[in-house]
């Protein structure tokens, strides 16, 4: 699995919040590494906990409720235990960030030009005022903004959504960032949108030799871009393995189940689309056991094992892939093989 | 619309020209002078000219004029209602600009406070301060502030108003108590105000953003959390200010100030109906001229809401 030194290497990450309601587990001993211009896909239904995976990679989480521990190593810096000023200087510089919806993401106040021009001022206080609007003039024609000259002092209403995700992108990427996290960068755009800033961003991770992890509930996605995934449920991963053995022979009932769940033109069943049943657990009180077993329709093969014991990610010889399952590895892969034919 | 409560209400204005031994004619006499013997429509455009040409009251040896911008005249101080509120303005404008600058400082300065330390003392302080002033009276504050300072500790003296023109100390003196309970009111407001807004603003994904760009949390503050509170609390303030200009009456009446709403307070005492008149309609030009500069500010403040 390994393929290069990780530039980006979390380990044991877990985050809880502190709320009205009781502590939310919004992630439980995460671990994963990225290394340079690979592409790792985090997948998983909402309350995954993939968003604040995210979040704790740029100390974004909020420090007041949010309870961390593990380490997140960027160029061999733990930026969990490093100080808010370390980390300042680490945001936006080696790490940025792409939001999720363009609309909410930039800030009504100030022109495109401003705020690009500011990502690269707050890392760059020396530059002068005509080396920065060049700059950004140029990451505006990059990222495919037409007519830069006139749209660089414009605000961010006079734009569309999709080139807003540009304008985030521009602003993310400013200053060749060595990680680029993009948390469901396409979510909120129109389909014929979503190819393009897709196409974009794994054009400029080209050029910039960057690391992306993209965090998205869309495997076409993932099949699409990434090397290597992360599936999330109940802010544990489940199954983590390359893309190529995910699509292949999934080894995690969840992951057959969400692979099930897409439309393709292969995966018809009866023009009927399979889907998963129940929906995920509150964080606050999660079931006892494997957090899934609720929803599995293959937990009563184990007796009550899956509603005991917690499983643990562990290696599958076969697929080298990492499944967190209780089933044995014989019995998960002849259903993966299976579950493949069968679709 | 002011001007029909010439008509609508019941008292003769003539008949309050002259003290309560009044003789019909000399009532009569008045009447004619002051022109309330013509039709209600016809007094209305003496008026509306008066306010551009001036106005001339009488024939012969009892003749007098008010120059334009005439609003008529007052019949109980026997003055031109434009010379009284041209002698009241200057202190409810003092009064108000004061009040105005201290609570803007105290109500974001609270606020900002409040959003920052959200659940702890500071919050907790500034959500009584804003609990106490929201609803505490504006006459229970001042009379409270004028007892504690002026009667039980002493440091001043009664307030006693005086031009600060003529003597800038006896002016501060009578001003600090009616800035101070006027900014205490209003303030609670604007905390309230920042500190939800700041908190909304704290919540949005660009705050994020800015915080993934590595920026520093001061320009944060100001550039992107303060800077959306901004919006709505401009918009208040303006309306508030312009209230203010209109005449502080209960304020002005508790530190007798002799600003407009106690000159407006008295007209409505004595059935004063061209001076009623007349501080209506500079509140009302006020209230206008806040809106037509609140919109401006909107527009500078918001560039969504700018017309290309």
């Amino acid at each position: 699995m390994m393929s290069a030194i990780p530039l980006l290497s979390v380990r044991h990450l877990s985050v809880s919040f502190n709320t009205p309601d009781g502590i939310v587990h919004a992630v439980t001993d995460v671990s994963f590494d990225v290394a340079m211009g690979e592409t790792l896909g985090i997948v998983g239904e909402s309350g995954s906990g993939k968003s604040v995976t995210a979040g704790s990679v740029m100390k974004l989480n909020n420090s007041v409720t949010a309870v961390t521990s593990g380490q997140i190593f960027i160029n061999g810096i733990d930026i969990l235990s490093a100080t808010e000023d370390v980390a300042r200087g680490i945001r936006g510089k080696d790490i940025a960030m792409v939001f999720q919806d363009p609309l909410s993401a930039l800030n009504p106040y100030y022109t495109v030009g401003d705020q690009i021009g500011e990502a690269y001022v707050v890392h760059h206080p020396q530059s002068n005022k005509h080396e920065v609007r060049a700059l950004v003039l140029e990451m505006l024609q990059r990222v495919g903004i037409p007519n830069p000259e006139k749209r660089i002092d414009e605000y961010p209403h006079q734009f569309s959504g999709g080139m807003r995700q540009r304008i985030v992108i521009a602003i993310a990427l400013i200053n060749n960032p060595a990680v680029l996290i993009a948390d469901e960068p396409t979510t909120a755009l129109d389909v014929t949108v979503q190819a393009q800033i897709l196409d974009l961003m794994m054009e400029l991770q080209v050029t910039n030799n960057m690391a992306i992890i993209l965090i998205t509930h869309d495997l076409g996605v993932i099949a699409e871009v990434a090397q290597k995934v992360l599936v999330m449920y109940g802010g544990r991963v489940v199954e983590q393995t390359d893309v190529d053995a995910l699509f292949s022979i999934p080894t995690h009932p969840y992951s057959w189940g969400l692979l099930g769940s897409v439309k393709s033109i292969e995966n018809n069943h009866n023009g009927l689309l399979r889907t998963i049943p129940g929906s995920p657990p509150s964080l606050i009180s999660m079931p006892k056991g494997c957090a899934f077993h609720p929803r599995c329709e293959f937990a009563s093969m184990m007796g009550s094992q899956c509603e005991r014991e917690v499983p643990s990610l562990h290696l599958v010889d076969s697929t080298k892939s990492l499944s967190a399952c209780h089933l044995p590895d014989g019995q998960l892969v002849s259903i993966g093989e299976r579950w493949r034919e069968n679709e | 619309m002011t001007y029909l409560l010439f008509a609508v209400l019941p008292v003769d204005p003539a008949a309050l020209t002259c003290g309560k031994n009044c003789k019909p004619d000399i009532i009569a006499a008045n009447r004619i002078r002051l022109g309330y013997d013509k039709p209600i429509l016809e007094q209305y455009w003496l008026f509306l000219r008066g306010i551009f040409v001036g106005r001339d009251y009488g024939i012969g040896q009892s003749a007098f004029s008010c120059p334009a911008p005439s609003l008529g005249y007052s019949f109980s101080q026997h003055q031109c209602v434009t010379s009284l509120i041209a002698k009241t303005f200057p202190v409810t404008a003092f009064l108000s600009i004061g009040a105005f600058i201290l609570w803007m400082f105290i109500g974001i300065s609270t606020g900002v406070s409040a959003a920052l330390h959200k659940g702890k003392w500071q919050d907790r302080l500034a959500n009584g301060f804003t609990a106490i002033g929201v609803s505490l009276p504006t006459f229970y504050v001042g009379l409270l502030v004028l007892f504690s300072v002026v009667i039980w500790l002493g440091i001043l003296p009664f307030p006693h108003y005086e031009s600060p023109l003529n003597d800038i100390g006896s002016f501060l003196t009578a001003m600090i108590l009616p800035w101070i309970t006027l900014a205490l009111i209003s303030a609670a407001s604007y905390t309230r105000l920042t500190r939800n807004g700041m908190l909304e603003a704290m919540n949005e994904d660009f705050v994020r953003l800015g915080v993934a760009k590595g920026l520093a949390r001061k320009v944060i503050l100001r550039k992107y959390i303060l800077r959306s509170a901004l919006v709505p609390i401009v918009t208040i303030a303006g309306l508030d200010f312009a209230g203010l200009l209109g005449g502080a009456i209960i304020t002005e009446s508790v530190f007798s100030l002799p600003g407009m709403g106690r000159l407006s307070i008295r007209a409505v005492v004595e059935s004063d109906l061209p001076v009623l008149v007349g501080t209506t309609m500079v509140a009302a030009v006020f209230i206008v001229l806040a809106n037509v500069v609140v919109d401006i500010l909107y527009g500078v403040l918001d560039p969504r809401v700018r017309v290309r």
